[in-house]
């Protein structure tokens, strides 16, 4: 017998001692399908949760972990062909998964409310906010409807949407992300809720407005008396409101311990390898990947879920399931080998240099601009031109032989714009790209030689978009082949064999469909197939920002084995500046469609210069206990660029006045290879940076 | 460096899947078991029906069900379960000829116009509403008044018009196919239009045309039938469900039968045929009715 099984006989719920009263026990819960033939696969396993009043609790886990599942149960809630299997949850007094429909429209949205991640999907479109608050206040409070007005300006206030009486007379689509995920917030603390659940409420929201919402979060529920379950598979925003971290994998709790214990010291081998596979933003290597994939739903046998992937595994983690037991530190980990983790840790791995020696320019962007503009029928016969400014103006940059540059901005700063016009899918409507060898590249594809587009190969954001879903991965790897040379089917056979090999996937691949591959090994086909017609530029298009953490990691130490082994060039896409920093050599920065800095990419983090780089940066968010970013542009998001002056000029915190809004920022040279496009003095810059008590 | 590999079971053929799919589901499996009886039927017809379907036998007209002519006779006094039988033999021919047709060149131009969009897609979509816009009885009647009503006459310009609305499925099918990012790769790529439509398009649309083409069928058959009801179709005396029900319409008071039987015979087939449809387009996931509720 050991020691371990011994203590896992105490219940999990003794340790957040000031034993106030437990507003939520989820005992022993386990929910799954039921299969055509019967057999039980069990989504979530034996959970024991129990939480007190005025606790802040995270449930952090990837994609297919039964982190949602486990939020919506816990009101009393099961998705369309979900069975409920076992254990009891109660929330205060009652039991939700008896209790009965009337009980349950009463608790949902009353004392119990969600916040969904998808604001702008929750929201009706066709009411306005204000009837919406309405609604809210009306089946959830028991005020005065006449006091309801006066209640959603305080409301508002609360949720510090300023201008109140105005935007509650919009529809939720004349309101930004970041607004409307304020109203739903503040939707959800009408019924003035004893329990709050969040559901990924900033995923898909730009760094710097998910800094200010979880900001605001954060304040809520230190000023109430309001209980916070926050389910994300984002370590760093729970780090940054939850006192209190649950790690799930495949189904089951693997640790439950309190922010610090969780991310300082995860005795946990997964939640250890979950947390060194997330890039920093100050660290500059490649994130450790973890291999592998979870089982699938219902392949779960009397075993340990994670020890196909674990590197502490024994025998026994194969023939047993390890119980959720108490650490000396009051932590509750699932491992047997718990002891060893501390003293274990994935290797984390510094990805390879690039040394400009050749000085050989590959590709060179000059005056670059995009509008989307269209003129209709009536403006030609009328011979009206457009008078918006274009998404993207006046983009010069030029990328090295063997070199990373990446574009990082916000949604809408036109990154992606610029690397479809650079693919030839946008038009462009002035500037020159040039190739090296090829001479200059028309600006739309037609127009293009074979030779010019072989060189140039896209890999997009989603791979479940990129590959058709009626081909072969076989197929799928034959056509730039087909397209651009000569071989025999033999030959081509081969190579893809190769290809696949060098993406890690063995030859079995070749027969299969992507609906029957994961969502990294999807991601590694489409990378394939830009590399395997010999391709020296690849563009990648947020190619990692669909993938879970741990798949991300892979995915990027194989774009730089790959470049490493091939000798290609990236322009890489994307608006983590994590995974920026972890995988780029240069980086660009990007405000709506305009270029802000340009410089190596650990000389712009460690000082940024330009007030958008600065915002940017200090809005990141790491999965540290009690980290903090800071808050510096204004949080206001802007559907277009300005017609005259800075395009920043409106959440600028060092704005100038009168000269940003009226003149195009001067380009100032700081070094040989760093570039700045402020008003503002570079050297002033970085003084005021380190000057204290400027924030706003 | 390790190659990963799981366990994994080999898929069976989409065929064999969409058959199970439609069989496995009790709409798919009357509705096949009805048009596969009436398609059996009418191919081995000449030689299991009781009478010749031409010996008109004043003797009889217009005889109740009996032994010897289980479904009576009509006002001729030939035995309506022979004509019944032999009865739905050119509407099926004109119907499983006429369709793919209507598929073919109705699926060909939608995926077109889907695909180039623009100036093109606008004018061929107009000429598409101006062509909806007029009743299809009034066309069908131009056409056979100009060329007469013949087989050759009917099957071409039957697939002519019910190919006009199977442009819009096809070019709608298109449109939310060429959104897709595999077939933004394959232009990046630099692949030729053609190559496009035949390798990314074609088989994301082909779901959609199929559901299409069943529909399709059923008023296929109806447009037939309706046209031999109205005395353009078939020539007596070639027995004909539509002549039939012509025929009988007169004596129904006194002998439903001669008129039921025809009726009841171009009920179930098209009741066959729609149920079949159905299951088809819920075994390939294009289910309407499911897809607006999650």
């Amino acid at each position: 017998m050991h020691s371990q099984k011994l203590s896992a006989l105490i219940v999990p719920n003794q340790r957040f001692i000031n034993m106030q009263d437990t507003l939520l026990d989820i005992n022993d819960l386990s929910v799954g399908l039921i299969s055509p033939d019967h057999g039980h696969k069990p989504i979530l396993r034996n959970i024991n949760l129990k939480i007190n009043k005025r606790e802040t609790v995270g449930i952090v886990g990837e994609s297919g972990s039964g982190k949602s599942t486990l939020a919506l149960s816990a009101m009393g809630y099961l998705k369309k062909g979900l069975h409920y299997f076992g254990g009891r949850v109660h929330f205060s007094d009652i039991e939700l998964m008896q209790a009965s429909k009337m009980d349950l429209q009463r608790i949902r949205g009353g004392r119990m409310a969600l916040i969904p991640q998808n604001a702008s999907q929750s929201l009706s479109p066709t009411l306005r906010v204000r009837d919406q608050m309405y609604e809210a206040l009306r089946l959830h409070t028991s005020h005065d409807p006449a006091t309801y007005r006066h209640r959603i300006v305080e409301l508002m206030g609360k949720v510090r949407l300023p201008d109140a009486e105005n935007i509650v007379n919009r529809y939720p689509h004349e309101l930004s992300g970041g607004q409307q995920q304020r109203v739903a917030i503040a939707m959800a603390l009408a019924g003035e809720p004893d329990l709050l659940l969040l559901d990924e409420p900033t995923t898909g929201l730009d760094v710097t407005t998910q800094a200010h919402i979880l900001g605001l979060l954060d304040d809520i529920v230190t000023n109430t008396d309001m209980t916070m379950v926050y389910v994300s598979h984002d370590l760093g925003a729970i780090a940054r409101v939850c006192r209190r971290v649950v790690v799930m994998y495949a189904g089951e709790i693997v640790m439950d311990g309190t922010a610090e214990q969780v991310l300082e010291a995860p005795s946990h081998p997964y939640a250890k390898s979950l947390l060194a596979s997330i890039p920093r933003v100050h660290r500059d290597a490649l994130p450790a990947a973890l291999e592998g994939r979870p089982p699938a739903i219902g392949d779960l046998q009397n075993a340990c879920a994670f020890a196909p992937r674990c590197a502490l595994k024994s025998k026994l983690c194969e023939t047993e399931r390890p119980n959720l037991f108490l650490q000396d530190n009051g932590a509750y980990v699932r491992c047997f080998h718990s002891g060893a983790v501390e003293s274990w840790s994935p290797n984390i791995i510094p990805r390879s240099m690039y040394r400009s020696t050749q000085e050989e320019i590959m590709l060179d962007v000059q005056g670059l601009a995009i509008s989307y503009d269209k003129r209709g029928f009536l403006d030609a016969v009328f011979r009206k031109f457009s008078s918006s400014p274009p998404t993207v103006e006046d983009v010069s940059f030029d990328i090295q032989r063997g070199e990373t540059l990446a574009l990082v901005g916000e949604s809408g700063s036109g990154k992606s714009s610029i690397l479809k016009a650079i693919a030839g899918l946008v038009p462009t409507s002035n500037g020159l790209i040039h190739l090296e060898k090829e001479g200059l590249l028309s600006s739309t594809m037609e127009e293009r030689s074979k030779s010019q587009l072989q060189l140039i190969q896209l890999v997009f954001q989603n791979p479940d978009e990129s590959l058709n879903p009626r081909q072969t991965i076989g197929e799928i790897l034959e056509h730039p082949l087909r397209l651009y040379t000569d071989l025999d089917s033999k030959s081509i056979h081969e190579r893809c064999l190769a290809i696949l090999e060098k993406v890690r996937l063995g030859p079995h691949y070749m027969t299969r469909l992507p609906a029957q591959l994961s969502g990294g090994e999807k991601q590694r086909v489409a990378i394939a197939r830009a590399f395997i017609a010999e391709a020296q530029i690849i563009l990648c298009d947020e190619v990692t920002s669909a993938l879970d953490v741990s798949v991300q990691a892979a995915v990027l130490k194989l774009l730089d084995d790959l470049k490493k082994k091939m000798g290609v060039t990236y322009l890489f896409v994307a608006h983590d500046l994590a995974v920026v920093r972890a995988i780029a050599d240069r980086v660009i920065v990007l405000y709506q469609g305009r270029i802000c800095e340009i410089g190596p990419v650990g000389k712009v983090y460690e000082a940024p210069h330009h007030p958008y780089t600065e915002a940017l940066l200090s809005a990141v968010l790491e999965p540290v206990s009690g980290f903090k970013p800071k808050l510096l542009s204004r949080d206001v998001v802007e559907f277009s660029p300005v017609k005259q002056g800075c395009a920043f000029q409106r959440r600028c915190h060092r704005s100038l006045g009168d000269i940003c809004e009226r003149h195009k920022p001067r380009m100032q040279q700081i070094s040989p290879d760093r570039f700045l496009f402020c008003h503002i003095d570079a050297a002033e810059l970085s003084r005021l940076q380190n000057a204290p008590g400027t924030l706003i | 460096m390790t190659v990963m590999s799981y366990s994994y079971k080999v898929p069976k053929s989409r065929f064999f899947e969409t058959m199970t799919g439609i069989v496995s589901r009790p709409s798919g499996a009357i509705g096949l078991f009805l048009v596969v009886t009436n398609v059996i039927l009418a191919i081995i017809s000449p030689w299991i029906v009781p009478y010749d379907f031409k010996v008109v036998n004043a003797n009889i007209i217009l005889d109740g069900p009996s032994w010897q002519h289980w479904l009576g006779t009509d006002q001729l006094g030939r035995d309506v379960l022979t004509r019944t039988l032999l009865g739905g033999r050119q509407a099926m021919i004109v119907t499983m000829t006429a369709t793919p047709l209507a598929i073919l060149w109705g699926g060909c131009l939608g995926i077109y116009t889907g695909l180039v969009a623009g100036r093109f897609d606008e004018i061929v979509m107009r000429i598409v509403d101006a062509f909806l816009s007029l009743p299809w009885i009034l066309k069908m009647l131009l056409i056979i008044v100009m060329f007469g009503s013949g087989i050759f006459v009917l099957i071409p310009t039957l697939a002519f018009f019910y190919g006009i609305p199977v442009i819009r499925i096809a070019r709608a099918a298109t449109h939310a196919v060429v959104a897709r990012d595999y077939v933004s790769a394959a232009r990046a790529r630099g692949q030729s239009r053609l190559s496009i439509i035949w390798f990314e398009i074609l088989p994301n649309v082909l779901d959609a045309l199929l559901v299409e083409g069943a529909m399709r069928c059923s008023w296929m058959l109806l447009a037939f039938t309706s046209l031999s009801f109205l005395g353009f179709g078939v020539s007596p005396p070639t027995p004909d469900w539509g002549l039939m029900i012509a025929d009988a319409r007169s004596y129904m008071a006194i002998a439903p039968w001669a008129g039921l039987a025809p009726v009841i015979a171009l009920s179930l087939l098209i009741i066959g045929i729609n149920l079949t449809a159905d299951a088809l387009a819920k075994a390939v996931g294009l289910d309407r009715a499911q897809s607006a509720v999650h």
